[in-house]
């Protein structure tokens, strides 16, 4: 016999790894990436591009500086600027989104401590930052090469600013103005199923969130139909099933407990609704989120399980 | 019989079990080793003294190694010989131990046990039987037996548990003996009712080992120790960690043995499988415990299966007397299960009393990792059956906090592994546990 390898138990693992959980979300995105490039074309796959070139970029660079191995091929930087493009206007400029990568891996994550340590979502604090220095940009919206028009307002500024309700096989399968890869709730539902199916994410997140939306909408409606859009709207307009199957259930920004993914979940809805209906903005998943995000320790605290045993039964 | 319902705790992991591989075949009895290595610590508690020295001869089943003290156990020769030497050895989890080396006497006979005439029937004289015998939990604790079943004044088990669970993967050696012995086994649980009086004894077995719950729901028809007592069988769902006994209470009851407290506290009491039939041999026999069944499996071995094993066999002579062929080089040899095994650095180990398994994994099932950052996936979390947040308590560990580990309950831990099993990361969890545990033992 050859010489015997000998470290602590256990001596077998789960296949899933790290790798593995970012290349089964970045599948899962492929049906929303061809939504995006299909009704956007050129302009999306360059602003693809050029995020993931910039979050590449700005990992390779920052990790350097950090004298810390370059960790690149885990997949995350290239994720964090999938998403992050999937969330920007089609029309925003390429050096714009090359520095939106670039701002989302080095102040979202790197200067955190890396993987696993930052507090914020890196791509919605981007683009959180995007909007707030170029605001004008961020809110024009490209009209899918279907329609006419150059530009387009999205069907939540539409609703909210001139009481027009886009319908909804529109809305489903992505013929709308809005983010990259908001605009197909189809592709993104298949995305959803994929990393369920994996057990890639918690399906407690995602459906909280969306079911609050949901009950809310539907309160609303019933309440005042001509001002409020009803839940199936709410659901299929605006970043919400991003937000909620992509941006909310990343891992290291939610909470560790399952009590925990539920409150979160109910937090997003409430504050992307309150700020959908009552809030200057049209849409309110990336503020929802971002601040969930901040609460997360937290929750985290108090939802601590009790000590196995103190209470002597379940 | 509730048959179709199936019994769980929280928590848990679905590992690729590979359970079939090493039930190919009957389990076979091992030909006697030439000479046997036998560790004076194989059970928890004080090790025992050796009562004997280099070059006395010995007899098959003479105790060559006992203790006064209550929380021990006496060890015995499993061959007849000559002591050749008492040195320090090597032992498969503890570091260098005093162990006693014997020369097996070729010319004489292995010694016949038969069935005692004279049946003694109470409690104390069964303790006493198991006491003399060396039996100590078979199932990996290594808890001494009569220790065990000697219940202290104002307790009071109300809940026997036999524990048929064998939730690690690879293991098939207790699966092997229900099958094969079912009616001594249950002989051996009519002893233990004898002692302990309980209210409801529960069979309990995991469901992926549906011909054994076949066979002692026939079984327990026939029993004659277990008629009129209360005995229900039950179902487990096949999971990891479902044999620890704290989980098997949990998931039969509902209710958790406090921190720091023993399933007695609570009027439990869970015993091994391995455990009964020896304890049915030293009552009904008089044999002390001198062999038991060892799975030898892994994906190396082309020849898996359960064998009988005398304890003290080193595994390089097991290799050869079981006839083990390789297909792969092994990169790993693990004594136990490969959740909470002890890998080896070499074959020189012997079985002791508590080995269950010996595993020679290659290169495909245990390849090294690197360890990379915690991404809080809370995957550790959602599987720790004592509902602790490995991933805190790594956090803290890493940063040496270790009062935040305790107050994490790090103490809590039972190192089953699951936690680590399922980290993407590859960290090694259960090694920042140990550590954690270690640091806060010392300062106590």
């Amino acid at each position: 016999m050859n010489k015997l390898t000998i470290n602590s138990s256990p001596h077998v693992s789960a296949p899933l790894d790290t790798q593995g959980i970012m290349k089964g979300v970045i599948t899962a995105l492929i049906p929303a990436m061809i939504a995006g490039i299909y009704f956007f074309r050129w302009q999306a796959v360059s602003v693809i591009i050029a995020t993931v070139a910039g979050s590449v970029a700005a990992e390779y660079l920052l990790q350097k500086l950090r004298k810390k191995k370059v960790q690149i091929k885990d997949f995350s930087a290239i994720l964090t600027g999938l998403l992050l493009a999937l969330v920007l206007p089609p029309a925003i400029p390429l050096w714009m989104a090359f520095f939106g990568g670039v701002f989302a891996i080095s102040l979202g994550k790197e200067i955190f401590g890396g993987l696993g340590n930052n507090i914020f979502n890196p791509a919605l604090l981007s683009r959180a930052f995007l909007m707030a220095s170029f605001p004008v940009v961020l809110t024009t919206w490209t009209a899918p090469v279907a329609i006419d028009a150059a530009t387009m307002a999205t069907p939540l500024a539409l609703v909210k600013f001139d009481h027009i309700i886009t319908p909804y096989s529109d809305l489903f399968l992505g013929n709308v103005g809005g983010c990259l890869g908001e605009t197909s709730s189809a592709a993104l539902l298949l995305g959803a199923i994929y990393l369920l199916w994996k057990k890639i994410i918690d399906y407690r997140i995602p459906l909280a969130y969306i079911g609050t939306v949901v009950v809310i909408a539907a309160i609303t409606h019933i309440i005042n139909p001509k001002v409020f859009a009803g839940p199936v709207f709410h659901v299929l307009a605006g970043g919400l099933l991003i937000g909620a199957v992509f941006m909310a259930t990343d891992p290291v920004t939610s909470p560790v407990t399952l009590k925990g993914r539920w409150i979160f979940g109910i937090g997003c809805g409430f504050i992307a609704m309150v700020i959908r209906l009552w809030g200057g903005l049209p849409e309110g998943v990336m503020y929802s989120i971002l601040l969930m995000n901040a609460l997360t320790p937290l929750i985290n605290r108090a939802t601590k399980r009790k000590r196995f045993g103190i209470t002597g039964g379940k | 019989m509730k048959k179709f319902m199936t019994f769980t705790f929280k928590g848990g992991i679905h590992p690729s079990y590979k359970k079939e591989i090493s039930l190919k075949e009957s389990f076979k009895q091992v030909v006697l080793p030439d000479k046997i290595e036998v560790p004076i610590s194989q059970h928890i508690g004080k090790p025992a003294d050796p009562i004997v020295k280099k070059g006395d001869l010995v007899e098959e089943g003479s105790i060559i190694a006992d203790s006064n003290a209550f929380i021990s156990s006496c060890i015995h020769s499993s061959v007849s010989g000559k002591v050749l030497d008492i040195k320090k050895a090597f032992h498969p989890s503890l570091g260098p131990t005093l162990s006693i080396f014997i020369e097996r006497d070729k010319s004489k006979a292995p010694k016949e046990y038969p069935k005692i005439e004279e049946q003694c029937c109470s409690a104390q004289e069964i303790i006493q039987k198991v006491r003399d015998a060396g039996i100590v939990g078979m199932g990996g604790a290594a808890f001494p037996t009569h220790v065990k079943l000697s219940v202290p004044e104002g307790k009071k088990i109300d809940t026997l548990i036999i524990n048929g669970a064998e939730c690690e993967p690879y293991l098939t050696c207790d699966h092997v003996m229900m099958l094969n012995k079912t009616q001594e086994i249950l002989e051996g649980i009519g002893l233990i009712f004898r002692v302990l009086q309980p209210k409801k004894t529960y069979i309990a077995i995991e469901n992926n080992k549906q011909n054994v719950l076949d066979a002692f729901h026939c079984g327990l028809k026939t029993a004659e120790s277990l008629k009129g007592a209360e005995v229900e069988i039950i179902a487990l769902e096949t999971k990891y960690p479902q044999g620890g006994e704290k989980q098997l209470i949990s998931a039969i009851s509902g209710k958790e043995v406090p921190p720091g407290k023993l399933p007695l506290d609570i009027g439990f009491l869970v015993q091994n499988i391995g455990t009964i039939y020896a304890i049915y041999e030293a009552v009904y026999f008089n044999k002390p415990l001198l062999q038991r069944m060892v799975t030898i499996s892994g994906d190396c071995v082309e020849n898996p299966g359960n064998y009988i094993v005398k304890i003290g066999t080193t595994v390089t002579d097991l290799i050869e007397l079981c006839g083990i062929k390789f297909k792969k080089n092994p990169k790993k040899v693990i004594i136990g299960g490969p959740m909470m095994g002890f890998s080896q650095p070499g074959t020189d180990a012997a079985v002791l009393k508590n080995t269950s398994g010996i595993l020679f994994l290659s290169e495909e099932t245990a390849p090294d990792f690197e360890e990379g950052q915690c991404i809080r996936c809370a995957k550790c979390v959602d599987v720790c059956p004592v509902r602790l947040s490995p991933t805190d308590i790594m956090r803290s560990a890493k940063k040496n906090l270790w009062d935040k580990t305790e107050e994490a309950y790090v103490t809590d831990c039972m190192e089953c592994g699951s936690c680590t099993y399922v980290c993407p990361a590859r960290i090694p969890l259960v090694q920042y546990i140990k550590e954690a545990k270690r640091i806060i033992a010392k300062k106590k």
